[in-house]
């Protein structure tokens, strides 16, 4: 008998409480599903209430957006290929701006310890939190692609599945690989430098992959085929960086 | 569904843990039951919080073992996380939130039925039924406090981990704690709290362990 038996014994309770699993039996999937769900919602509701990730990142964004547009354009005519490349430069900047402010509010009250702590997959909690960004980032597209359209009179929206399905796959791929570096380094003094010198090399291939999709969808007579090509690249890319974050991600954030 | 897994006794078996150069716990052997509260005690940078989180599961010991019952700690996973509950020096609560949003979505990440409930019973215990839908940045520290105690056992953990919970309370919050503790040592967790206050404590502890520079002494 231990000591916490004997004591409880000493103070009139006969048996220790058996304490009983107050889960919700749940298949392996629904459980993974709902903690990814609920990661997102509660990242979203926090967002929603600061707004503080959304604003800093549209107005990041637009100020690219703007800036490029000064330099690039001339005489009301743009650059060639120039739209493309400043779209993406728009996406990745901010989107780095999102990654880091995503991890930093799980920093401030530690509550990333309380996450690592609960009983849930933390695959489960990397893909909540990429859910999270990849939404954000959305939000930002849905300003930025029409602004880049109007500035540097680009066809952006003459094949909008396309352009949508470069988008997305190109989003999910920078934030796959930006959302396990940002949980990495959340422990770091120096995240702020750090976060974008680890970044932006792992992820030139998905940056590339998404400018020249786009511009093969821009140009003066649309290289569907090549676009396609683009889009199937950045799709694998997506495969390869979400499989090897989720494979890393338990390791990584045990310390 | 986590595997049932319960354990009535804590044990450390000559725990060390370094960080770099430094060694934070050295060979630091202690045993924790059932209904019982154990203080730790020491100064700053003693070792209390390393020995927190290693028995969290957070940290792994550098050598040595954590046991829980019969179970090993560096085995327990998903299932002995869904046993444990803890209050950190940092509370744990999106400020963002408000107290019952905060309830609701941990009682929702360990997957418990009767999420209203709890969360309505956590509120009514730490006193914030009227102020459940204030977001918690407008809180004091005392009431963070006493939602934070709540965040930490909305799962009815057995084992329940405090890193100096008495910190910044006035006197009343701090029997308001002090109250909490001893129920849940009735109702057969293994408390475990570190503190430098012994006041604060006063006669709450059925055993304590004092550290010096990662040592028992």
């Amino acid at each position: 008998m231990n000591r916490g038996i004997a004591e409880l014994r000493n103070r009139g309770i006969a048996e220790i409480p058996q304490f009983t699993n107050s889960a919700i039996p749940q298949s392996p999937l629904v459980r993974f599903l709902r903690a990814v769900f609920e990661v997102t919602r509660k990242d979203l509701l926090v967002e929603a209430r600061t707004r503080e990730i959304l604003n800093t990142t549209i107005f990041f964004a637009i100020s690219c957006v703007l800036v490029f547009a000064f330099g690039f354009v001339r005489e009301g005519r743009p650059v060639q290929d120039a739209a493309a490349g400043i779209l993406w430069i728009a996406i990745a900047f901010s989107g780095t701006l999102a990654l880091g402010r995503g991890f930093e509010r799980e920093r401030q009250g530690e509550t990333l310890r309380a996450l690592l702590m609960a009983p849930i997959d933390r695959p489960a909690l990397y893909v909540g939190k990429l859910l999270g960004i990849v939404i954000l980032l959305a939000a930002v597209e849905v300003l930025v692609v029409p602004l880049v359209a109007l500035m540097f009179q680009a066809a952006l929206f003459s094949h909008a599945a396309l352009m949508i399905g470069l988008l997305a796959a190109g989003t999910i791929g920078f934030s796959a690989v930006g959302t396990l570096f940002a949980a990495m380094l959340v422990r770091a003094r120096s995240r702020d430098v750090m976060l974008p010198v680890l970044l932006y090399p792992i992820t030139v291939p998905v940056i590339i992959a998404g400018v020249r999709g786009t511009a093969a969808l821009l140009a003066p007579e649309a290289d569907l085929p090549m676009a396609r090509a683009w889009l199937s690249m950045l799709v694998f890319f997506d495969v390869v960086f979400v499989t090897l974050a989720l494979w890393t991600f338990e390791p990584v954030m045990t310390e | 569904m986590a595997a049932d897994l319960d354990f009535q006794k804590l044990e450390l078996l000559e725990v060390t843990r370094t960080f770099g150069r430094r060694r934070a716990l050295n060979k630091v052997s202690m045993t924790a039951g059932a209904g019982t509260i154990t203080a730790l005690l020491g100064h700053n940078g003693a070792g209390k919080s390393t020995l927190l989180s290693i028995a969290a599961t957070l940290l792994q010991p550098t050598s040595g073992s954590v046991r829980f019952g019969t179970h090993d700690g560096r085995n327990g996973g998903r299932a002995l996380r869904s046993r444990i509950g803890m209050l950190g020096h940092d509370l744990y609560l999106y400020a963002e939130l408000s107290a019952a949003e905060n309830l609701r979505f941990f009682a929702n990440i360990y997957g418990l039925g009767g999420v209203e409930r709890r969360v309505d019973a956590a509120l009514d215990r730490a006193g914030l039924a009227a102020r459940r839908d204030d977001v918690v940045s407008g809180f004091s520290r005392g009431m963070r406090q006493r939602l934070a105690l709540e965040r930490a056992l909305i799962h009815e953990p057995r084992l329940l981990l405090l890193d100096e919970p008495f910190t910044g309370l006035d006197e009343s919050a701090r029997e308001a704690l002090r109250a909490r503790l001893r129920a849940a040592r009735t109702d057969g967790a293994i408390v475990l709290l570190t503190t430098h206050d012994l006041a604060a404590i006063a006669d709450l502890p059925d055993a304590s362990v004092s550290l010096v520079d990662g040592r028992v002494q």
